[in-house]
């Protein structure tokens, strides 16, 4: 194999199990800081605004993440720059 | 399709490019300043005022509550640069529902300028309340050895604020993007609702975030009992 196989085949795997690995763990935390909320929800309603507001702060939180994740997959997928460098060396030596 | 709006090039001459974020941000801009102007040309504070000058007092005596409510003493220093960034992020969000329009916050550009803004806001801000030697006393908060560990986290939210807007924002334009070439009927209309969703609430929670970054540097240090029985 190659040297634009090897850095296509890994990239490729690669990014699919950022996304996948990366997912498991915010998705869990979001689950318990939810179902917290909704007990102290029900447990004090007339406090739903703090603790709404609090909630929402805390899953955006969590959820940056996934969204790291998700943006090192993206940059492997679409702006992987040994891929860019693989393939201008490839057009230069085909070009000669 | 491309990673952001930043691939759009609208016209080009030599070095200056003018891209998609830049023209999409200057009619953001216009919507927003000219907006506002038209709409505060003749306020009024009788009982009969126009439905415009209504919608406004809602957005900013919302946005002034909120920031009371982070713990900001009085919310009118803070609610010009709060309220803007509020306002742009969340307009950025709104505009998808107009087509050819990508948010240029979609590009890491623009989040990192705005989360710069918010870098260097805050130990302003902290410095016109507390004074140089006050702010700067509050990096060796608990101990001196905190130090380096307080610097990294300011440098790592300001890198946290910017990833998370860019990522929320990207990835809701690629979803969209990549869905209107499997299924181009129902569902993309069903993402771009879900891409207005999650774009509010991410122009509510980098407001916030920088409300609290604000406050957490403002706040008034109480002076230990036994230093306050001394003087």
């Amino acid at each position: 194999m190659d040297n634009m196989t090897i850095i296509a085949v890994v990239s490729i795997i690669t990014a699919g199990l950022t996304i996948a690995l990366g997912s498991i763990g915010p998705a869990l935390g979001e689950g318990r800081a939810v179902s917290t909320a909704l007990s102290s929800l029900a447990q004090q309603p007339d406090a739903s605004a703090t603790i709404t507001r609090t909630l929402f702060v805390g899953l955006a939180m969590i959820e940056s993440i996934a969204i790291y994740c998700f943006v090192v997959s993206m940059i492997l997928i679409f702006a992987n720059p040994f891929w860019n460098h693989a393939i201008t060396v490839v057009t230069k030596a085909a070009g000669k | 399709m491309h990673l952001s709006p930043d691939q759009l090039i609208f016209w080009q001459h030599g070095f200056f490019k003018l891209n998609g974020t830049i023209v999409f941000t200057w009619g953001l801009m216009l919507v927003l300043g000219v907006g506002s102007k038209l709409v505060t040309r003749q306020l009024s504070t009788e009982l009969t005022r126009s439905r415009w000058q209504n919608l406004l007092e809602i957005v900013v005596t919302g946005i002034e509550k909120q920031i009371a409510e982070v713990g900001l003493k009085n919310a009118e220093k803070y609610i010009g640069f709060l309220g803007t960034l509020f306002l742009f992020v969340a307009l950025a969000a709104l505009g998808t529902v107009i087509p050819g329009y990508e948010p240029p916050t979609g590009s890491l550009s623009t989040t990192a300028a705005l989360a710069l803004c918010v870098f260097l806001a805050v130990p302003l801000f902290g410095i016109e309340e507390q004074g140089l030697g006050g702010y700067l006393k509050s990096y060796i908060e608990p101990t001196v050895i905190m130090l380096p560990f307080n610097l990294i986290s300011e440098l790592s939210r300001t890198l946290a604020l910017a990833v998370r807007l860019f990522g929320n924002m990207m990835s809701g334009a690629m979803i969209i993007a990549i869905l209107l070439t499997i299924t181009p009927f129902i569902f993309p209309i069903v993402m771009t609702a879900l891409g207005l969703l999650t774009g509010m609430v991410q122009a509510y929670i980098f407001s916030i975030l920088a409300a609290v970054y604000i406050a957490a540097a403002t706040r008034t240090r109480k002076p230990k009992p036994a230093l306050a029985v001394k003087t």
